[in-house]
């Protein structure tokens, strides 16, 4: 990986077992996100976005999950080859943070949120010592005051009040606020969130977005954001990878991604969306099962495009433009429309 | 106040319909057809149901339980002599069941379906099946006559500590005196053991169930994902969301602990309530009968209140509301 990257998922498969056998949900999958930028990773329901946001923090669920192989480097170090002690201890919530997709359940409804957001600073906190137990009254008062001017920069109003309130005292929006708060102040480099605004309403929605934007851009955190929504996307990415079925199809800057998409499932995909100036084409077909997923490129069976090479061999990576990759045997020409 | 003025009506009635004659029974083998008459008349037997339970009640209010047939001496007398013995026994039973019992559940939820969980399934179900007298019996013959390690039965007597609360082992505490605490301790160990196995099974089940339940929530996930460390998501996060069902059923539990107690105290002969319960019901002291129902009664209630208490505390959804 070049120094620019943060994280480079390499050739990453994991699998899924179940009492109908064992589904290939990652298929040596291929993700690069740089430092700084807000990396954008969509698809639909099921594609295995979720699991790749879970491998890269080490949480996939240990009885069903199984890593078939790869990499996910993350600042240098394989992160699958670091044990699970230490990946809770050193990695996850300090050097990664994570910003779930429903603000309401993964609050604990018993405890105020300053007890959920001093829990953090306690093991995460950028002031304590390597292996500290304790949590001295001077580091606490600080990481307190610190936790207070974040949620101040959240917009979150009376911020010292605020903790000592239940959960269910704030709304939606505010949990999750109060959810991005908690994924700044460790202090990390990389941020996952997950879907993290699907829970909420559409005119909240935005702003959050715009104030995780500010808040990461103006610290340089970068981040990997999971979504099935193309407009949230478009809102809020530098760079966007599509993931379909397991595989990454294609990785693009955000305005190539949407104007100039070099993949026939992208392409389709932006199709699919609502659109004043035309009909809504869908695409077609299903999502292929991925207990017995077809072989090649996984979008063949939908693909219109698809020739013999597509039923039998995976395209390499392709690069149609700087900064865009493509992985498709007939990449889609020229722009699609105006943005 | 009206749920145990109901209940007392309910066993006052009951146990007066039950066809037995307390009266002959007092007047003695050799007492003659009026004898037995006149007692009946001069303990107001010979009265409609109603009007014996309204002086009943007439009486009560002036905090007159009656005397009981048999002692002679007033119920309440008998009660309050007997009362520290039972609730001694009672706490350490309470005490046993829910130290023992939630850690025992929420490893058994954490180490689910190893040989620890099922090895602990096996014990509570066991527990749960076992009659008590019959595992008072096999505790007696294991530690008292072949191990020789507890007395065979009955609370420590001869010289009991400064009465300060009546309960034995507080009062040697307090008094200081570690050896009449370990007495005190031998002759307690086996009581409690058996009165608490079943509740303790209970308890076991209902935390496993709790905790395997929060486990799979939200907020499990998200500490989990933030890397906080799993220790302290399970047992300062995970049990108390838990120990808001098991709580209640700890509740639920004292009147199996109440019920139990009158088997436990009548084989270990232990001079509690529920001794003195088994006696009285068994020789139709009407009185008595319907004095321990009242304090019985008395006690459950106020556990509840405790229980709706430690709902708050657990909850603090539930205090600001």
């Amino acid at each position: 990986m070049a120094a620019a990257d943060i994280l480079a998922v390499r050739d990453l498969a994991v699998a899924f077992a179940s009492d109908a056998g064992l589904a290939q949900v990652l298929d040596r999958v291929n993700l690069t996100i740089r430092r700084g930028e807000v990396m954008g990773l969509v698809g639909e329901s099921g594609c295995g976005k979720s699991t790749l946001a879970r491998a890269v923090l080490g949480v996939l669920p240990e009885n069903a999950a199984r890593i078939g192989g790869g990499r996910v480097m993350f600042d240098g170090e394989d992160l699958l080859r670091i044990g699970p002690e230490e990946m809770s201890d050193r990695v996850r919530g300090r050097r990664i943070t994570f910003i779930p997709q429903d603000p309401y359940g993964s609050f604990n409804p018993l405890f105020s949120v300053g007890d959920q957001v001093m829990e953090i600073m306690r093991w995460k906190s950028k002031r304590r010592p390597e292996g500290e137990r304790g949590y001295p009254r001077a580091r606490r008062a600080a990481d307190r005051a610190e936790a207070i001017e974040l949620l101040r920069q959240v917009q979150i109003p009376e911020p010292e009040a605020a903790l000592s309130k239940l959960p269910h005292e704030f709304s939606g929006g505010q949990r999750q606020r109060l959810m991005i708060a908690m994924a700044l102040l460790p202090q990390p480099d990389l941020i996952i969130a997950d879907e993290p605004t699907t829970a909420l309403d559409v005119t909240i929605q935005a702003q959050i977005l715009r104030l995780l934007r500010k808040l990461v851009k103006g610290r340089g955190i970068s981040v990997l954001f999971t979504t099935h929504d193309m407009g949230t996307a478009h809102e809020i990415c530098d760079r966007i990878t599509v993931l379909y079925a397991g595989q990454e199809m294609e990785t693009a800057p955000v305005d190539a991604f949407f104007v100039r998409p070099a993949h026939q499932y992208t392409a389709r995909l932006l199709d699919s969306l609502p659109n004043p100036d035309r009909e809504i084409r869908e695409i077609g077909g299903e999502i292929p099962r991925l207990i017995d997923p077809p072989q090649g490129c996984r979008f063949h069976p939908r693909c219109a495009a698809a020739t013999d090479i597509c039923r039998s061999q995976r395209p390499d990576e392709r690069a149609v433009a700087a900064g865009h990759v493509v992985r498709c045997h007939h990449p889609h020409e020229g722009a699609r429309h105006a943005a | 106040m009206p749920t145990v003025a109901g209940l007392v009506a309910i066993v006052f009635v009951v146990s007066h319909i039950i066809p037995s004659d307390p009266a002959a029974l007092v007047a003695g083998e050799a007492a003659t057809p009026e004898q037995i008459a006149a007692v009946r008349k001069k303990l107001g037997f010979d009265q409609p149901m109603h009007v014996q339970l309204g002086a009943y009640f007439w009486k009560l209010m002036q905090g007159d339980m009656g005397n009981s047939l048999f002692t002679t001496r007033p119920v309440w007398d008998d009660l309050s002599g007997r009362l520290p013995a039972t609730i001694e026994l009672t706490l350490a039973a309470m005490a046993v069941s829910t130290l023992v019992g939630v850690p025992l559940g929420v490893v058994a939820a954490l180490r689910r379906n190893t040989w620890l969980d099922h090895a602990v399934r096996v014990i509570t179900v066991g527990g749960l099946a076992v009659a008590s007298f019959w595992l008072a019996i096999l505790l007696q013959l294991l530690f008292s006559m072949e191990l020789g390690w507890a007395p065979l039965n009955a609370r420590l007597q001869g010289f009991p500590p400064p009465a300060v609360t009546g309960l034995l082992t507080i009062d040697a505490l307090i008094a200081g005196n570690l050896g009449v605490l370990g007495k005190a301790l031998a002759h307690l160990a086996l009581p409690t053991i058996t009165l608490a196995v079943p509740g303790l099974a209970t308890l076991v089940r209902f935390t496993r169930a709790g905790v395997l339940d929060v486990l799979q929530s939200g907020f499990v996930q998200y500490q989990r994902a933030m890397g906080i460390p799993w220790r302290v998501i399970v047992w300062k996060y995970v049990l108390r969301n838990a120990l808001v069902s098991t709580v209640t059923q700890i509740g639920l539990l004292f009147g199996i602990l109440l019920a139990g107690a009158v088997v436990v105290e009548t084989v270990f002969d232990w001079p509690g309530i529920g001794n003195y319960a088994f006696n009285a019901i068994f020789s139709s002291d009407y009185n008595a009968i319907v004095g321990f129902t009242l304090w019985a009664g008395t006690v459950f209630i106020l556990v509840n209140l405790l229980v709706d208490l430690a709902h708050s505390a657990i909850d603090p959804r539930e205090a600001r509301s």
